[in-house]
């Protein structure tokens, strides 16, 4: 029996009054490609931020490949990890975020060999042939030694996604990763996330591309005030919604 | 296919017309003026009790050589040592830990609240209060031998320094963007290393300019070690009016060595900006 890659198990997370994830619970499962959909505020965001410890939760629990992610359990009580134990947690999993955060000062080859270098100690002439291949499977081979501030939008995001399969997760994170792009440059970027869905990666995608995750999701789960209200096969939920909220959504996205 | 709309009318045609030269008599008249109170200011000096010949001579005498290389080789250490001291406060300030934060705040607020001049004479005084310093049983020595003119202005400059270069720099990482430590982040990078790789080397883009001016006033605050007996350009300078009275033309001679230091300083300063500027649109190509 296969077990889910990630588990969330009755997860809250708050922002001082604010409640953004309400008790959700939530599998993941090998290969599947899950599309997080919502209004903003929903929550979608900071369940994925939650995946990878950049926000951390204030009840409940999240396994990634059976491992409980930012805590230990011991004498009935959970104590937090180290930051280098969360680090290495983190290792597990890649995140592209909506706003790319490459580093400015640093090639796009250099972001890309940056992790695998400085985090995983590994050599820098395996990890630079690494990075060319991965770079030309991003469509940007002739790219290598253009700094971030050279490249349009949808280079820039292309280059935080091979950055971030450099390190080899087994679960990719993207972050509404064609929300700061121009309307011309979304292709190109899911082009290449389709690609990857491809090419068996698990991985969970919050995203406004509701044709986007019609094609490529396995799952679509639709999140409306820090909750799950609804989630099933993308045609299903997209095309015959069961809840009235996400009709109203979904009336008021297309 | 519909013929484009004809133009209207009434709106003559100013190509070939150039804009007119403005005479600005304003700027003739007040130029002008300045160029004779200029003339005034130096044919004051021409005229006064300045014996320039005496310039001249000890513009390059050795005691001055050996001052203005005294001078700088204080200021980059003291410099070296307030920049290291301002990235170690600035973390600690910047650092979730309450204690590291209170006794970083601590240490700006008494290095900065109290006189320059007033620290460099505790340091060198140090003895006073510590007849012997060491660590008990494995190292001792008088302080009186220990503190030298040259380590008292060292550590009074230097740690001086680290509490306003500590604000300097901590302005530099909070103009790093917080998605640059995200993504550090989530490349499994812990806070540390997210700040020596990535942080500091954008945060070094901002700070340069506003380090270059602390360290130009560093140059002019080694003078105030001259009063703990560091043999500066400043200090030396005293000395040998002390001997021969010229005391405006010695002070006229190391005028001119710190005008020159500052103005070599300036260039080099912008050499190394453009050194941190790398991956910046405008010098991208």
């Amino acid at each position: 029996m296969t077990k889910p890659l990630v588990a969330i198990r009755s997860v809250a997370k708050n922002f001082g009054e604010f409640q953004a994830l309400k008790n959700v619970s939530l599998d993941v499962w090998p290969g599947e490609v899950m599309c997080l959909i919502g209004a903003s505020g929903s929550g979608k965001t900071t369940l994925l931020r939650c995946v990878n410890q950049l926000a951390t939760i204030d009840a409940g629990g999240i396994w990634l490949d059976g491992e409980l992610l930012g805590v230990r359990e011991q004498g009935g009580k959970l104590h937090r990890l180290s930051e280098r134990e969360i680090g290495r947690q983190r290792l597990k999993t890649g995140m592209v975020f909506q706003r790319f955060n490459l580093f400015p000062h640093k090639t796009a080859l250099e972001n890309i060999t940056e992790g695998p270098t400085q985090v995983q100690g590994r050599k820098l002439d395996e990890v630079r042939a690494e990075a060319i291949e991965l770079l030309r499977r991003v469509g940007l081979a002739t790219k290598a030694d253009s700094y971030p501030a050279q490249l349009s939008g949808g280079q820039q995001q292309r280059v935080a996604i091979a950055r971030a399969l450099a390190m080899k997760p087994m679960l990719m994170l993207f972050d509404e990763p064609t929300s700061a792009l121009d309307p011309e440059l979304v292709g190109e970027v899911l082009a290449v996330i389709k690609e990857l869905a491809r090419s068996g990666m698990t991985m969970m995608v919050v995203t406004h591309e509701l044709g986007f995750a019609r094609e490529v999701a396995d799952r679509v789960v639709y999140m409306d005030q820090g909750a799950i209200v609804e989630q099933g096969r993308a045609s299903d939920v997209l095309g015959a919604p069961r809840e009235e909220r996400t009709k109203a959504f979904l009336s008021a996205v297309i | 296919m519909k013929p484009a709309p004809a133009l209207a009318q009434g709106f003559p045609d100013l190509s070939g017309m150039r804009i007119a030269r403005e005479p600005h008599w304003f700027r003739w008249i007040s130029a002008a003026l300045i160029v004779v109170v200029l003339a005034a200011i130096a044919r004051a000096f021409a005229n006064g009790q300045i014996e320039w010949s005496y310039v001249s001579r000890f513009l390059t005498a050795k005691v001055i050589l050996e001052g203005i290389v005294n001078t700088m080789v204080m200021a980059v250490l003291a410099m070296m040592l307030g920049i290291f001291l301002g990235i170690v406060v600035a973390i600690m300030r910047l650092s979730p830990n309450p204690v590291l934060k209170s006794v970083a705040a601590g240490y700006i607020w008494l290095f900065r609240g109290t006189p320059l001049i007033l620290q460099l004479l505790l340091w060198f005084n140090l003895a006073l209060v510590f007849p012997t310093i060491g660590i008990p049983g494995l190292w001792s020595a008088r302080a009186v031998d220990v503190m030298t003119p040259f380590l008292a202005a060292l550590l009074g400059l230097g740690i001086n320094q680290g509490a306003y270069t500590s604000e300097v720099m901590r302005a530099g990482m909070l103009s790093v963007d917080i998605g640059q430590y995200e993504a550090a982040q989530a490349i499994g990078m812990g806070r540390l290393r997210a700040l020596r790789r990535i942080v500091l080397p954008q945060a070094m883009r901002v700070v340069i300019p506003p380090l270059g001016n602390e360290f130009i006033s560093m140059v002019k605050a080694t003078s105030l070690a001259s009063v703990i007996q560091y043999p500066e350009l400043l200090h030396n300078a005293e000395n040998i009016y002390y001997a021969n009275s010229r005391v405006i033309e010695l002070l006229i001679v190391a005028g001119l060595w710190y005008l020159l230091v500052v103005s070599i300083l300036t260039p080099l300063q912008m050499l190394l900006e453009r050194r941190f500027a790398r991956g910046t649109l405008r010098l991208a190509r």
